[in-house]
């Protein structure tokens, strides 16, 4: 089915817009001490996602990607930069603004065992986002919910269960459906099948996939295996001690990473046939501490193609390297075609 | 080779199904000693418990050369001990559910703010418990029995307080970690407010510490309570409340032991039991124990 034909209402709307969106954690900042610690947790982070797409934001773990994830869901605020979701502010929204932002933006987090309340019944967790806008007759509202339901693949006639008379993919399934419930224009997934048995993972992708094609749903996807992503994501973005160092089309990306750290980060994942010769070398050294980030290129203390003294004192700036591809790398400085 | 098996997971198993067991002893003792006559004293006891029967002052017990008009004999003004403990009964049981019902509702409450909103709050409410906690609970019933004279008011404010720092600490420490988890998370995406939060995704979740806690307090507040009445601040004469009792018999404790012995007996039953079946519910609603 072509998803471009039956266009849900004012869905090709939908753009989302990260403009130099930083967020710093200071702590030990108490009365008497002086000496503040500061995580540059993210750092001036560009992107821009719309309708029916998924961008896939990689890295190694204490990269950033979940601080982006929760300032994105508004359940953190940005120490610099904005979020904008069809050119409102989301940090600014208050009252109705606030509510609508949150029927637009739904999430599915990594464990499924912790993402749902046990203490609920599965019909009221699914309707949660639905309840928060509007009281419902109860009809209507199980009536919502079994659709939902039965689109993710659950028995409509145990939504009067509770979350633990469930196996790990099923709930991950109802936390799915919870978040359709409200007809999102955006769904933050947060690493959503990293927490699931290897052979359902396969399903659940499949399901996200299927849900694009027939909603136009876009997905801001938190991942650090390179399966998922490769499988899921239009675009991804690899981020590097809390800056994206590359974004491009993941076709391209996947066939001829252009920074460094991309080669040594999809070198680490296994090919995908196994004929197919070893990747990058791995990367030595361990990833400096965002307490204290080195000058110049963040990667420079690890980079296996440094170039010169440039690496250690100069910031990359982004670099075109092709079609909706950018790079912040000296070695591609200087060929923006 | 069939004795390749364990022998020690049938033993595991029973001793888990032992412990899903309701405990019938304590129980049975519980329903006997406190809530039976709590609630029907006046239908199960001998005698009315203010009326004295001045030519059967200070009768032994029955079975200790007594007449069983009086089965556990009776005190100095000839009144019968067995109905005077019966109808003593009520009041440790109604002090005890009142006072803790009034703690464990205003320290879960406190505690739910605490470790929901952090910060200044919490400092604040953390530094009041800190406070209760050591202030004397017995200097507070002195200081308000001084002032109110004895009184129920000052014992179920005294019980309250009493409790209530404990309710806050314990609630406080478990919301802390609550409010981390990735379901609170997602009701926010999902619109929740701060009050629907707290009170249907976190309260919900810490609700069973609050019921083993506060049964688990019962015993100590029937004691607290009792040791008011002991030293004269608790509940006013001639109420007869096991305290009183005690009180009552301590000038004939070489000769008529009775007096005193009985309503120490009960205390010591009923506190027994209570924290037997604390323990088991505690057992029985550990998270991972817990089938729901």
């Amino acid at each position: 089915m072509d998803p471009g034909l039956t266009p849900p209402r004012d869905q090709a709307a939908l753009q989302l817009r990260a403009e130099r969106l930083t967020r710093h954690f200071t702590f030990g900042g108490g009365l008497m001490a002086r000496g503040a610690g500061t995580v540059r947790a993210l750092s001036e982070v560009d992107f821009e996602l719309t309708a029916g797409q998924t961008l896939a934001i990689v890295g190694e773990s204490g990269c950033g990607k979940s601080t982006l994830a929760r300032l994105v869901l508004n359940l953190d605020r940005p120490t610099a930069g904005r979020v904008l979701l069809n050119g409102e502010d989301i940090h600014a929204a208050r009252g109705r603004a606030l509510r609508r932002f949150r029927r637009q933006v739904q999430a599915v987090f990594q464990d499924p065992w912790a993402s749902l309340n046990p203490r609920m019944r599965v019909r009221d967790l699914v309707a949660e986002p639905l309840d928060m806008q509007h009281r419902l007759p109860r009809s209507e509202r199980e009536e919502r919910v079994a659709q939902v339901l039965q689109r993710v693949g659950i028995d409509p006639a145990r939504m009067h269960a509770y979350p633990h008379e469930f196996s790990g993919g099923q709930r991950q399934r109802i936390a799915i459906a919870s978040a359709l419930i409200s007809d999102p224009k955006l769904i933050v997934l947060d690493e959503p099948v990293s927490a699931l048995d290897v052979s359902i993972r396969s399903q659940v992708m499949n399901l996200f996939r299927d849900l694009q094609e027939e909603r136009g749903i876009a997905f801001l996807l938190i991942a650090h295996d390179l399966a998922t992503t490769a499988f899921l994501a239009h675009r991804i973005a690899v981020m590097y001690l809390g800056r994206i160092v590359e974004l491009g089309p993941t076709e391209q990306m996947v066939a001829a990473p252009a920074h460094p750290y991309t080669r040594s980060l999809f070198g680490a994942a296994l090919p995908a046939h196994p004929d197919a010769g070893p990747g990058a070398p791995p990367l030595s050294g361990e990833i400096p501490s965002p307490l204290a980030q080195p000058p110049g290129c963040a990667f420079h203390t690890r980079c296996p193609a440094r170039i010169g003294p440039v690496c250690d004192t100069q910031r990359p700036v982004p670099t075109k390297v092709g079609a909706g591809w950018s790079v912040e790398c000296h070695l591609h400085a200087g060929t923006e075609p | 080779m069939a004795s390749i098996a364990p022998p020690l997971a049938p033993r595991k198993a029973r001793r888990a199904a032992r412990r899903r067991r309701p405990p019938i002893i304590p129980l049975a003792l519980l329903l006997v000693v406190l809530i039976v006559p709590a609630l029907a004293a006046d239908l199960i006891a001998p005698h009315d418990p203010y009326q004295s029967h001045l030519r059967n002052r200070l009768q032994p017990p029955a079975f200790w050369g007594g007449s069983w008009e009086f089965p556990l004999g009776t005190d100095r003004l000839g009144r019968c001990m067995l109905s005077r403990i019966l109808h003593g009964a009520w009041y440790a049981l109604s002090i005890s559910m009142v006072g803790i019902a009034i703690g464990a509702a205003l320290g879960s409450a406190m505690g739910l703010i605490a470790g929901y909103a952090r910060g200044l709050t919490d400092v604040v409410l953390m530094r009041l418990a800190d406070i209760s906690f050591a202030l004397p609970a017995v200097l507070l019933v002195l200081a308000l029995g001084v002032a109110w004279g004895p009184s129920l008011q000052a014992v179920l404010i005294v019980v309250a307080f009493v409790l209530w720092a404990q309710f806050a600490r314990q609630v406080r420490g478990e919301v802390l970690s609550l409010r981390e988890r990735d379901f609170v998370a997602r009701a926010r995406v999902a619109g929740a407010g701060h009050l629907r939060i707290l009170l249907r995704h976190i309260l919900p979740n810490v609700f069973n510490t609050i019921v083993v806690m506060a049964t688990l307090q019962i015993g100590v507040i029937i004691i607290l309570e009792a040791t008011l009445s002991f030293l004269g601040i608790g509940i006013p004469r001639p109420a007869p409340t096991w305290g009183l009792l005690i009180a009552d018999g301590r000038q004939f404790i070489t000769s008529a032991w009775w007096i005193s012995f009985f309503p120490g007996l009960a205390i010591l039953l009923v506190v027994l039991s209570i924290n037997l079946l604390g323990d088991w519910l505690r057992d029985r609603l550990d998270p991972r124990l817990r089938q729901i």
